[in-house]
């Protein structure tokens, strides 16, 4: 009898080895969180030598599209008072591709565009002059929430990458998925950002008021 | 044809033996892949939403920082704090500290360190600028604002 037992119980039961197996990789699962390095990318101004004074730059009021935000998240959009975000990408392209006053190289620019981005400028002498001059500012108070920061930095980086993506002929998603470590992709991007430098002012914060 | 008959019978269960390995085999990519959080999070972290999200390249120039409201308000208080690695850390210290993290780079990468901006999304932008201004001073310019994808 024993010996028989003996016989038997020679090979391992590999049976609930899976068993096991799931239990580990449900563990894992579980365990898991993907670090996800995703976000939106900015760069922050060289800092300031208290020895030299801010320059004093002479910018024409018209190239400038100024977004202020007040403490209770309302927003002053050239000077226009809005209660939401809608739309306000789509100003900002139009604002970006106007091409009020143009000189040789940015009529050269303009001739380059396709057809749709051509469709948006308007050529409003109150607007800007063309792209490489124009600038968009974003001004928040100390109280703004940083939700509402985001939002707006995210659509005007949105008008942005909607342009370039457009000149290469890809959506935007397609664009900002371009890797530069492909020389290839690295040709589209740039080629998309060519002469139209993402000009995004980050005023500092009002202190006044909020808190 | 009671060839055929005897053929369909003997194939009527599928095989399973080989799905231990299979099973081992998705096991080993999960821990493979997964990263442990080795820190803490002293903050509460809901992150905002945007679309136009970019991702970075190297992973190894990222050095993070969290802000939110503390989690253990006994401790902290109920006013945002800044977590950098595994401490509660002031505005005054963040250039301290991104001399330390530049330090861990080599030589030559050490002015492409990016700074991930982890904030919860109620913070208000005070903090924020604050920890911007210190940055500048500590010629860490780029950022990235830490977003999770628009569900629509």
């Amino acid at each position: 009898m024993a010996r028989k037992k003996n016989r038997m119980s020679q090979e391992v039961n590999a049976g609930s080895m899976a068993d096991i197996a799931f239990l580990l990789l449900i563990f894992f699962l579980v365990t898991t969180t993907i670090a996800s390095d995703k976000g939106i990318t900015n760069i922050l101004p060289p800092k300031q030598d208290p020895n030299v004074p801010p320059p004093d730059i002479k910018k024409n009021e018209r190239n400038i599209f100024k977004i202020l935000i007040n403490s209770n998240d309302q927003l002053l959009v050239e000077d226009d008072f809005r209660d939401n975000t809608e739309g306000l990408d789509q100003d900002i392209k139009e604002f970006v591709l106007n091409f009020g006053n143009p000189d040789q190289e940015n009529v050269d620019l303009y001739n380059t565009l396709p057809p749709s981005l051509k469709g948006i400028s308007s050529k409003d002498p109150e607007s800007s002059d063309h792209p490489n001059e124009a600038v968009v500012s974003i001004k928040t108070n100390r109280g703004t929430s940083y939700e509402l920061y985001l939002e707006v930095l995210d659509l005007v980086k949105k008008a942005y990458f909607e342009i370039y993506a457009e000149r290469v002929g890809l959506t935007a998603d397609e664009y900002r998925a371009l890797s530069s470590r492909d020389a290839a992709e690295k040709e589209l991007m740039q080629r998309g950002k060519e002469n139209i430098p993402m000009a995004i002012s980050i005023a500092e914060p009002d202190k006044t008021g909020g808190e | 044809m009671s060839k055929f008959k005897k053929k369909n019978k003997t194939e009527e269960n599928i095989p399973t033996s080989a799905l231990p390995d299979i099973i081992f085999m998705l096991l080993f990519f999960f821990m493979v892949t997964t990263v442990l959080r080795e820190q803490e999070l002293l903050v509460e972290q809901k992150l905002p939403q945007a679309t136009q999200l970019q991702k970075l390249e190297k992973k190894s120039l990222i050095s993070y920082l969290y802000v939110g409201k503390p989690k253990n308000t006994s401790l902290y208080g109920t006013e945002p704090i800044i977590q950098a690695n595994d401490v509660p850390i002031t505005t005054n210290d963040i250039l301290l500290w991104v001399n330390q993290e530049k330090d861990n780079l080599s030589e030559a990468e050490r002015d492409q360190i990016t700074i991930s901006l982890k904030a919860d999304r109620d913070v208000k932008m005070g903090p924020i600028a604050d920890i911007q201004f210190e940055l500048r001073e500590a010629d860490a310019r780029k950022v990235l604002y830490a977003s999770v994808g628009k569900t629509k």
